[in-house]
């Protein structure tokens, strides 16, 4: 039994130490928002966020998450109140199948919590890891800097706010 | 800088004939003796450092090269590695601004496109043969040593005639160079003739008769254009390297260039079969995988004939010894169960279960590279008295190349903080190098993490040569 801390509940977890935080997330604690692509750490769709940074949930062993905190898209925000981060990819229509978009988000999020005003390149550079195979790369760029200029309004961590056209 | 150069010089000598000519009341034939001494020394000094400047030409058009010779010289260019120095992340290719750290400062790479202003477009062949010999700008000022023509004086006619029609037929581009950031006395260009004096040696690579055609022609490879030596030689206190420690291991950009002669901690030796598969393609199944600055060497060696690269591995193969030791037997792969036996601490049980989690399900599949993690048990990474190499391919891991079939790892920087990091390869260094604990790791940890973090918004990434229709 170890705990882990996600989206800032702690959750009591009977796993292998080997085990990897995707798995726990989906099929322990029931979020299933970061998905499985490639189970390598070579596509991205996994990403979820450990104490600020962005991490490949498929390849992280729980064991190396004793004490930290692990976020993940189901913790920023919700459909009635989505994060500024998911409403700016709900307004630029930025997904396809969608396969990859909460890995991108969580990446992109992760980008803005220690660069609120990224450039062009440094998006691009950021989201190198994660893989879209249908093709919304523009969308994906356009809404993370919309997010970015949502954050600029509103709590940089989750609240939306409904004044920003 | 070329004009100043003899004014900053004479201004050096200026207070000492001050000095002695303050003497000329007590002996006039002395104090004579001793000016003419002095004006003879200075004046040989002056011959010393002082190199002409070559008439500049018209930019000589693309289309007045000899393709075949392009052709030529781009393998050529491939093999020297140029473009890692002479290009900058987001600039044009060959256009120079890379900084390169010293122990004395930080160099900015040349431009070396053919444009008319800020590259080499107005040089003739006689100027670019001279730098590269003699390393030696056009305008007659000297350049610094991390342009490394103590190697390329080795080059012969013909291969700097292919590189020179390579490089000027090449996109131009207008780029200016960032000044040099060098402390005195090293920021004074005429004290380079002084480092010439002692460490630059253009006794040519000498053709062994007692070797294979094969041998010769590496030999002149690694000496010459290819300078491995560049990394893979200790450097001495004067930033050159130390003829008595050949390929004794180098330090290069945070990474360590390990030793390739007998003094190599491969735990399997290399033979020439081994490093032309290395070299060829990144990776080998029982040595690991080209990462760090060597990443862009074999990027570079992918586009040269199968002849040379062949040829650099037979003569690196006998710099290295060559013959397998017979104490060195191939070291089986370990096993989860007797990767986790062994250990003693707390420390080492939390760097046994990192191990068991996070690598042993790519390293213990007992599938070879490219399909599985390589056997730690023949990582020159562990078993190095160097950490620096590990740390950096934990932290980061291994990036698939477009294209190519190759090892992939993905890096735990943002997911193992520096206790966990300290743990995995304080076991990873028990159980599979078998030696001394290293010691400060973690303070080498938090170094390379800062450097990582700095390097991932400055580095280069991956080039290759570009081709000819570009």
């Amino acid at each position: 039994m170890m705990t882990l801390k996600v989206n800032g509940r702690d959750h009591q977890v009977d796993a292998d130490p080997d085990t990897p935080l995707l798995y726990v997330l989906r099929d322990d604690i029931k979020l299933n928002a970061a998905k499985f692509g490639c189970g390598l750490g070579q596509c991205g769709s996994c990403t979820v966020i450990v104490d600020g940074r962005a991490v490949l949930s498929c390849v992280t062993p729980v064991v190396l998450l004793g004490g930290k905190q692990v976020t993940t898209l189901e913790g920023l925000g919700t459909v009635a109140e989505p994060a500024p981060i998911q409403r700016a990819f709900m307004e630029e229509q930025a997904a396809q199948c969608g396969y990859c978009i909460a890995g991108m988000m969580m990446r992109a999020q992760a980008l803005l919590l220690r660069n609120p005003k990224p450039t062009d390149a440094q998006i691009r550079a950021e989201l190198e890891p994660n893989l879209c195979r249908c093709g919304t790369h523009m969308r994906i760029l356009r809404a993370v800097h919309r997010a970015a200029r949502l954050m600029d309004t509103a709590d940089a961590s989750s609240v939306t706010d409904r004044s920003v056209p | 800088m070329g004009p100043n150069d003899t004014g900053g010089m004479a201004l050096t000598h200026g207070p000492i004939i001050v000095q002695f000519t303050g003497m000329a009341g007590k002996s006039p034939i002395i104090t004579g003796v001793v000016v003419a001494v002095l004006i003879a020394g200075a004046a040989a000094a002056f011959a010393a450092t002082w190199r002409p400047s070559i008439a500049t030409v018209e930019p000589p058009r693309p289309d007045s090269f000899d393709p075949a010779l392009v052709k030529r010289g781009r393998a050529l260019a491939a093999i020297g590695n140029c473009n890692t120095c002479h290009t900058i992340r987001g600039g044009g290719n060959y256009a120079g601004g890379v900084p390169v750290p010293t122990p004395f400062g930080t160099v900015f790479s040349s431009n070396i496109t053919p444009d008319a202003e800020t590259g080499i477009g107005r040089w003739p062949e006689e100027a670019f043969v001279r730098a590269m010999r003699t390393g030696v700008s056009r305008d007659g000022h000297h350049l610094y040593p991390t342009f490394p023509y103590d190697h390329f004086t080795h080059i012969s006619d013909a291969d700097d005639r292919a590189l020179y029609a390579f490089l000027m037929t090449r996109q131009p581009v207008h780029a200016s160079l960032p000044e040099n950031q060098l402390s005195f006395p090293v920021s004074q260009r005429p004290a380079i003739a002084g480092w010439k004096l002692l460490y630059l040696r253009r006794d040519g690579v000498h053709l062994d008769g007692t070797k294979s055609a094969e041998w010769n022609r590496g030999a002149y490879l690694v000496k010459g254009l290819a300078h491995c030596g560049a990394c893979h030689t200790p450097r001495n206190a004067l930033g050159a390297e130390r003829v008595n420690a050949q390929f004794a291991g180098g330090d290069v950009d945070n990474w360590h260039a390990y030793a390739l002669n007998d003094s190599s901690h491969s735990p399997l030796p290399w033979d020439a079969d081994a490093l032309y598969a290395y070299l060829r393609r990144g990776w080998h199944p029982d040595h690991g995988t080209a990462r760090g600055p060597m990443a862009d060497v074999v990027s570079n060696l992918s586009s040269v004939p199968d002849n040379d690269v062949r040829a650099i591995a037979v003569y690196m193969a006998d710099m290295s010894g060559g013959v397998p030791a017979p104490d060195r037997e191939r070291p089986a792969r370990a096993s989860v169960a007797q990767a986790q036996s062994p250990s003693t601490g707390q420390g080492a049980a939390a760097g046994a279960t990192i191990y068991a989690a996070a690598c042993a399900s790519c390293h213990e599949t007992g599938r070879p590279l490219p399909y599985g993690g390589v056997n730690l048990a023949l990582s020159t990474a562990i078993a190095s008295p160097d950490p620096r190499n590990l740390i950096n391919i934990v932290l980061s891991g291994i990036d698939a190349v477009e294209g190519e079939r190759g090892p992939i790892m993905p890096g735990f920087s943002d997911s193992m903080d520096d206790t966990q990091m300290v743990a995995l390869l304080s076991f990873l260094r028990a159980r599979f190098g078998k030696q001394p604990a290293w010691s400060d790791l973690d303070k080498t940890v938090r170094e390379a993490r800062s450097t990582q973090a700095a390097s991932l918004s400055t580095s280069p990434q991956l080039r290759t040569v570009p081709d000819d229709s570009k």
